[in-house]
């Protein structure tokens, strides 16, 4: 590996696709994101493309690509692929080279991932089927309220109170908010409603024990997420740096760091 | 790290007398439903066989039809028309399959039998609730839209040690169908048929279990996906001389594998257990994911739940009784905990998963913690795929292929 070796990593997630670059440090010289689309491999190639111009590098300048999310097949330059449970695993390590819980809150599942003190995973879930309690929850009833995405984390902070959400259905739940708009509650305190109730999908789904470290986009746009689960968990909880970025990360280094594209 | 496709998928040569015989099997009771030359009963999948053949009956089950409907993926369009009708989404969609196919007058039957219109008209419909109260339920329409008897037995649930008084109590309500099945053929039940009968099930049911437990071989002759399809005559023809007779040919064939050195899938690298119902319109999928991914899914609770080694033809009320309440499906946790542990051991398992099917809550042995207390107590690695066995509507393909993908990561890892 020499100082002028550049690794790649794509992800092409439910709702967005993300690219970065690292050099030869592991560290990250740049990245992009991008609403994933309809053709995850015309999507793929704008973003990398996107962010070798900002590096100043080409294609001839990556050693290796990894790919990875839901459209991890069809990045057709990519040497290889991992899942993302991998991926968010390997990210979280470099930053918390310890055991760690690390929780996903992505576009259209939940991942939560134990792993162990070498950097291994013991075990991983995902989410049921349904969405409720994912990034597309919040989109969903966001819009039907007419609140822009990027001012639900302002707006719950505003919060007096916190309206309970009562169901887990994402349907249901926008038909509970018309019950509490009717009764005169706060848009704020209904917004923070439904972060907890995003917070209480996740507390479902495992006892989050140990150290925990939050990944993903929902996250990296409403920290408040964070701190409303600190408070649950009664501990604090981390942030990933670049939280949003953790997939393409992730691939980013297993391309750095594995010469073969396959386990074989 | 998956691979293209690009099956690995190395077939059984049995499996054309498997076909030959299942083939038989419904041209002989729809030819008897037609001419009624023979009387026709309906029989839940473990359920009391043995005595409605040596009764005088054809047996049918409809469940294998249920089955059938998943596996050509015809049952997530017939489901709805169930459900119209006030059967819930959230019942067996074997049922709700099935029930939509007789509405509609679509049976996979007639597209792989051409002059079988679909499933032979009943005489009696025979239940046992050892796997689960929607049996009855399934036949009690049957009942209704026939108007011919439905009769059954009620089985204790959650059981943990079988005793004396379990016994007692299913080889009695067995004995009180007789009466009935009596007035339906018209004929004394035969006790020395009826041991006859107990005796050859017994036979097909030793050789099952020995096929299922070839799989302990390194590597494995066999997948669960090939045991979906071979155990047919099993299910359908227990009781039966052909399906003792077809046992002892593919147990031939896999011995032979097995000394040859051949593995069901190529580089056989990670072994698995497939705990809960196949996703029948899923199959080939999955098998070729693991294959791609070296991964041999090898053993399966599904297939042994056909794996009867209490039949005794010297007793055959008694046998009948404790074969069909010793099954997994009917025990308590501790029972199952036990089971799955030497399982784990016997097939040497890497990780086990538990498909946690929608409308099969009696069939996913996820739901009381199985998976933590396997993963905490034999440091077993488990993963919980959410789907179903016919409703396609339940299973996201996306999800359960990333799910399985990392998984086999996470073992590669160790």
């Amino acid at each position: 590996m020499s100082q002028k070796d550049f690794y790649g990593g794509v992800d092409i997630g439910a709702s967005a696709t993300k690219s970065v670059i690292l050099n030869s440090r592991k560290q990250l010289l740049a990245s992009d994101v991008r609403k994933t689309g309809v053709d995850f491999e015309a999507c793929s190639r704008e973003s990398m493309d996107a962010v070798l111009a900002s590096s100043n590098l080409t294609h001839q300048d990556l050693v290796q690509v990894f790919s990875t999310g839901y459209g991890r097949h069809n990045v057709g330059f990519a040497n290889a692929s991992r899942t993302e449970i991998a991926c968010h695993s390997k990210a979280v390590f470099h930053f918390f080279p310890r055991r760690t819980t690390v929780v996903d809150v992505g576009g259209q599942d939940n991942k939560i991932i134990h792993i162990d003190a070498q950097g291994r995973r013991e075990n991983f879930k995902m989410n049921r089927k349904c969405a409720a309690g994912t990034g597309a929850f919040l989109e969903e009833v966001a819009q039907r309220m007419d609140i822009p995405l990027d001012r639900i984390d302002s707006m719950a902070r505003q919060a007096t109170e916190v309206v309970h959400m009562g169901s887990y259905c994402t349907v249901f739940t926008k038909t509970e908010i018309l019950a509490h708009l009717r009764v005169g509650k706060k848009l704020p305190d209904i917004v923070a409603g439904l972060i907890e109730s995003v917070v209480k999908r996740i507390l479902e789904m495992d006892p989050l024990s140990g150290e925990v470290v939050l990944s993903g986009g929902v996250i990296a746009h409403n920290p408040v997420m964070a701190e409303m689960l600190a408070r649950h968990l009664q501990h604090p909880v981390n942030i990933l740096p670049n939280a949003q970025l953790a997939g393409a990360f992730g691939a980013a280094l297993f391309a750095s760091e594995e010469p073969e594209p396959t386990i074989d | 790290m998956e691979k293209p496709k690009g099956s690995a998928f190395k077939k059984i040569q049995a499996t054309k007398q498997m076909k030959e015989l299942m083939e038989q099997h419904f041209r002989e009771m729809d030819e008897a439903a037609k001419t009624k030359s023979r009387k026709v009963a309906w029989c839940t999948s473990v359920g009391p066989a043995e005595l409605l053949r040596a009764a005088g009956f054809l047996v049918f089950f409809p469940e294998n039809h249920g089955a059938m409907l998943g596996a050509t993926r015809m049952a997530t369009d017939l489901i709805p028309t169930a459900n119209a009708i006030g059967y819930s989404p959230d019942i067996c969609s074997y049922l709700t399959a099935d029930v939509g196919s007789y509405i509609q007058g679509k049976s996979p039957l007639s597209k792989a039998y051409p002059g079988i219109e679909g499933p032979p008209r009943p005489d009696a419909l025979v239940f046992n609730t050892n796997q689960c109260r929607d049996v009855q339920d399934w036949f009690n329409y049957y009942g209704r839209e026939f108007n011919v008897p439905v009769i059954g037995v009620q089985t204790h649930r959650g059981i943990g040690n079988i005793t004396k008084a379990h016994i007692d109590s299913i080889s009695a309500q067995f004995k009180g169908l007789v009466p009935k099945l009596e007035e339906i053929t018209g004929k004394k039940l035969d006790m020395d048929e009826f041991k006859r009968v107990v005796g050859l099930s017994r036979q097909c049911t030793d050789l099952w279990k020995e096929v299922l437990e070839i799989a302990s071989a390194r590597p494995s002759p066999l997948t669960f996906f090939d045991g979906t399809i071979q155990m047919g005559p099993a299910v359908v023809m227990r009781g039966e001389q052909r399906a003792v007779d077809f046992y002892k040919l593919l147990l031939a064939e896999l011995k032979q594998r097995v000394a040859d050195g051949v593995g069901a899938i190529d580089n056989e690298r990670f072994r698995l257990y497939w705990e809960g119902m196949p996703i029948w319109g899923k199959l080939r999928d999955l098998s070729d994911q693991f294959s791609s991914l070296n991964t041999c899914v090898l053993a399966s609770t599904y297939c042994s739940s056909w794996v009867f080694p209490a039949l005794d033809p010297d007793d055959p009320f008694d046998s009948m009784a404790r074969a069909y309440i010793e099954l997994l499906i009917v025990r308590d946790e501790d029972y199952k905990e036990r089971y799955f542990e030497d399982q784990i051991r016997h097939y040497r398992i890497d990780g086990m998963i538990f498909h946690d099917a929608k409308t099969c809550p009696n069939n996913s042995n996820n739901r009381y913690g199985m998976p933590e207390r396997l993963s905490k107590n034999h440091s077993l690695p488990t993963l919980v795929i959410n789907g179903d066995l016919n409703d396609l509507r339940c299973y996201s393909e996306e999800q359960a292929r990333t799910n399985i993908e990392a998984f086999i990561e996470q073992l590669a890892e160790k």
